[in-house]
């Protein structure tokens, strides 16, 4: 079996997309699952959220950011290649509320997981308002299928390039003052859905984060995604990826996180120096 | 008569524990035929009373005698489908060398590494593949592929069913790939017993994750009879204070990283995992073994076992123990971990613990152990791994109709293995808890019986159906 790209694009400076085919995992995904994938016989296997699907075609669409050494080189892959392996769909779907106002706070690569939760909940009769950020407006994506999906869209960049000059945060504590909301779902760097989790909390208005710690096996059998929600050990790609903001220990999941930091650097160097050997001889 | 077994040639531990090669190099056809030849071919052998799927020893053991070696392979593998892979990691200890008759005066015949030597002989000359009759109509899906699963797919397969395997990881084997380290089982072993597998015409799709992809009600639609050995794969955690500290691992998650991943090979392979200098390690088991083992080829200083027993309950297999001694790892018994310290980055610094005694005998039969005041102590550490056992996953259980399952999501069954819901059969870890391969495998043999009899009940059912027509 293999897992064929069938189409590739750069959406942002170091933000790609990749069309997959995985008949089998799009036609069981729901919004706000995973998958795993890993590259090739040495890869390691690092979950990605699906961001799309599209059953009838059998095709999964994943969004990455170039960060370490995988997605440097997930990013090099051109449509026709193949990875050696992906699994899904893993974790559990997103639940669906009824008759109720949600807010999505979606930054950076989180947008694309906020379009089809987005979608579905307004399939559902939900109002949606969304809020999307990014540093800057080069870096912002998927502002028209986030708009398409929403009855009211919002904008922030960092920088002040495009809609609100600030953060996420500050929109979403104007639409807490001013009107009723039943749920905010937030997806992001977890800085960003820690900071909408202490805006949420005074307001009481219930709050989901998707977690997105170190993963191995995805389905319960190592504990490396271990992370803490209202006191509980919980892992995350089982018992999550969403979880109640206000319960989760933010500050664990982040200093987790930098478990490999050291290794992380090591491998991205050795990958960068094959790659300009691989261009220069 | 000789009263000793010829010695077992073994990597040097000097040399061994900066390598991942096996430790454990096998007897020579010398040594073999000179420990066959030891031999008594009893009347009434006890030994085969000790072996899970009843082997026939005695008659393995005249074929190496008699330098039969390949027709002694064919002999093992009439009743054990992983002679390779049991004649390595096979508590034979406990269970069919402790029977032997010649244990009374000296020591018992060597029947693992007679099992051994005989299985690589034949891997080395190359596999004879049996003859499979025609195929029936019928098809089975088997879930997860270690030992169970790997044992009913090819009883299955000879009969002619079609059968299909389902794992959920990208490489067939189970614990034995993912768990059990190269240098015990060198993974080329389980790939050449997965392959023979392969070619008695059983079918492998990897990363499918049954209760996902497919739920077991689903594949029920597709399938005739439904196999679950999903094993039991859940690790369980002290759940003392520190242990989500940056550094604490489940033996799982190390073990599968070291040996699914090879992160022993970062940065050529890409998985990374923490070099600690000074690891402890939680629980007596192979796990815990293999766990600090491992530690110390990745080039730890210190590697020390903690354990809330005594020598007597560790349950690994003495030879692991033995080796583990060679290779220098500590072991601190009676002692149990009660918090694990960390540094301002959260990272381990040191794991507190407190020294046992043994009391009165708990529900287990075996003593309780209980903590004697004023004994806290700090041991320090950079990486603590947590091997105190593991429970089956509850994913299948939670998504399957009218599957019954007792605590911890054990998943009962019949002597046959025959679970709660029709068509459904079910063997190995996720029946029994952790226990061994053999054990599993044992299952595996009666599930396959069990499926073949259920297939042909399905194919009376029909016949008369039809009849009635
Ligand atoms: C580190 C370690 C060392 C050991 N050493 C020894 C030893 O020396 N001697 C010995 O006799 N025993 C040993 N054991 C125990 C032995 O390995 C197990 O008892 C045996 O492997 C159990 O076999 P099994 O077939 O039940 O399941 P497993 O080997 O656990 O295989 C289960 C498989 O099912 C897959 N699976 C689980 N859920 C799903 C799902 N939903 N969908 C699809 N696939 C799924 C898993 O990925 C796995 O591959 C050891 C165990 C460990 C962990
Ligand atoms: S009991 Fe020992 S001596 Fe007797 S047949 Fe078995 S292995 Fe040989
Ligand atoms: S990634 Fe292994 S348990 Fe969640």
């Amino acid at each position: 079996m293999t897992y064929t790209i069938l189409e590739r694009e750069e959406l942002a400076p170091e933000i790609y997309l990749l069309k997959l085919h995985a008949p089998e995992v799009a036609s069981k995904s729901k919004p706000g699952q995973f998958i795993i994938i890993r590259i090739d016989e040495n890869g390691e296997r690092i979950p990605l959220t699906i961001a799309d699907y599209n059953r009838d075609a059998g095709i999964i669409t994943v969004v990455f950011m170039e960060i370490g050494k995988t997605t440097k080189q997930l990013a090099v892959l051109k449509s026709g290649d193949s990875l050696s392996d992906l699994v899904g769909p893993l974790g559990n779907p997103a639940h669906v509320p009824k008759n109720s106002v949600v807010v999505f706070v979606g930054g950076g690569v989180g947008i694309t997981t906020v379009f089809p939760e987005a979608r579905e909940f307004k399939k559902a009769g939900n109002t949606i308002i969304s809020i999307i950020g990014a540093r800057s407006e080069n870096l912002l994506i998927w502002e028209d299928l986030v708009h398409s999906v929403s009855d009211k869209l919002y904008i922030t960049t960092d920088d002040g390039t495009k809609g609100h000059h600030g953060f996420v945060t500050d929109v979403l504590t104007n639409i807490l003052k001013e009107q009723g909301v039943d749920l905010v779902v937030a997806i992001g760097p977890v800085v960003m859905m820690r900071a909408v989790a202490d805006v949420t909390k005074p307001f009481g208005v219930k709050t989901i984060v998707s977690l997105n710690p170190v993963m191995v096996d995805g389905t319960g059998m190592c504990g490396s995604c271990r992370v803490v929600v209202g006191g509980e050990t919980r892992f995350t790609c089982v018992d999550g990826p969403e979880f109640d903001a206000h319960q989760v220990d933010f500050t664990l999941l982040m200093k987790r996180l930098t478990t490999y930091r050291d290794e992380e650097a090591v491998s991205l160097g050795k990958f960068m120096h094959e790659q300009d050997c691989d261009e220069k001889c | 008569m000789l009263v000793k077994r010829p010695e077992m040639p073994e990597q040097d531990p000097e040399k061994r524990i900066h390598n991942f090669d096996e430790v454990a190099l096998g007897y020579t056809e010398e040594q073999a035929t000179i420990e066959a030849n030891r031999c008594l071919q009893c009347k009434k052998p006890q030994c085969i009373k000790g072996c899970p799927v009843e082997i026939e020893i005695p008659a393995f053991i005249k074929n190496i005698a008699e330098r039969n070696f390949e027709a002694s392979a064919s002999e093992l593998k009439r009743a054990n489908t992983l002679p390779a892979i049991c004649g390595r990691v096979c508590p034979q200890e406990t269970q069919c060398e402790i029977e032997c008759t010649l244990g009374k005066k000296g020591e018992p015949i060597a029947i693992g590494r007679l099992e051994r030597f005989a299985a690589d002989y034949e891997l080395e000359k190359g596999v004879q593949i049996p003859e499979i009759p025609e195929s029936t109509v019928y098809r089975v899906a088997v879930v997860g592929s270690g030992p169970a699963s790997l044992t009913v797919a090819a009883d299955l397969a000879r009969i002619g069913h079609s059968v299909t395997i389902l794992e959920a990881l990208h490489e067939a084997g189970g614990v034995l790939i993912y768990g059990i380290p190269e240098f015990r089982l060198p993974k080329e072993i389980v790939r050449a017993e997965v392959d023979f597998i392969k070619k008695l015409g059983v079918e492998i799709k990897l990363n499918f994750v049954v209760g996902k992809l497919r739920s077991v009600d689903e594949l029920l639609t597709e399938y005739d009879a439904v196999f679950l050995g999903s094993g039991a794969g859940l690790p369980s955690f002290l759940g003392i204070e520190g242990e989500n500290l940056n550094g604490v691992y489940s033996a799982n998650e190390f073990l599968t990283r070291v040996n699914l991943m090879k992160a022993y090979q970062f940065p050529d392979y890409d998985t990374p995992i923490k070099k600690g200098k000074h690891v402890v390690v939680v629980g007596a088991g192979n796990v815990a073994m293999d766990a600090a083992r491992c530690a110390l080829r990745l080039g730890a200083e210190n590697v020390t076992i903690v354990y809330r027993r005594g020598e007597e309950e560790m349950t690994a297999r003495i030879e692991e123990i033995q080796h583990a001694k060679d290779e220098g790892v500590h072991f601190k018994l009676l002692t149990n971990p009660t918090i694990i310290h960390g540094d301002e980055n959260n990272w381990v610094k040191t794991v507190k613990c407190i020294k046992m005694r043994l009391g009165e005998p708990d529900e287990s039969g075996r003593a309780r152990p209980e903590p004697i005041p004023g004994t806290e102590h700090e041991i320090p550490a950079d990486v603590a791994v947590i091997a105190i056992g593991t429970t089956p996953n509850p994913l299948i259980p939670s998504t399957t109709s009218d599957l019954q399952t007792i605590k911890r999501n054990i998943i009962p069954t019949d002597a046959e293995c025959r679970t709660s819901k029709k068509g459904v059969f079910a063997g190995g870890d996720v029946v029994t808890g952790s226990a061994t391969v053999i054990s599993a495998m044992g299952a595996g043999k009666i599930a396959a019986r069990a499926i073949d009899q259920y297939l042909q009940s399905l194919r009376f059912a029909e016949t008369t159906s039809t009849l009635d027509c």
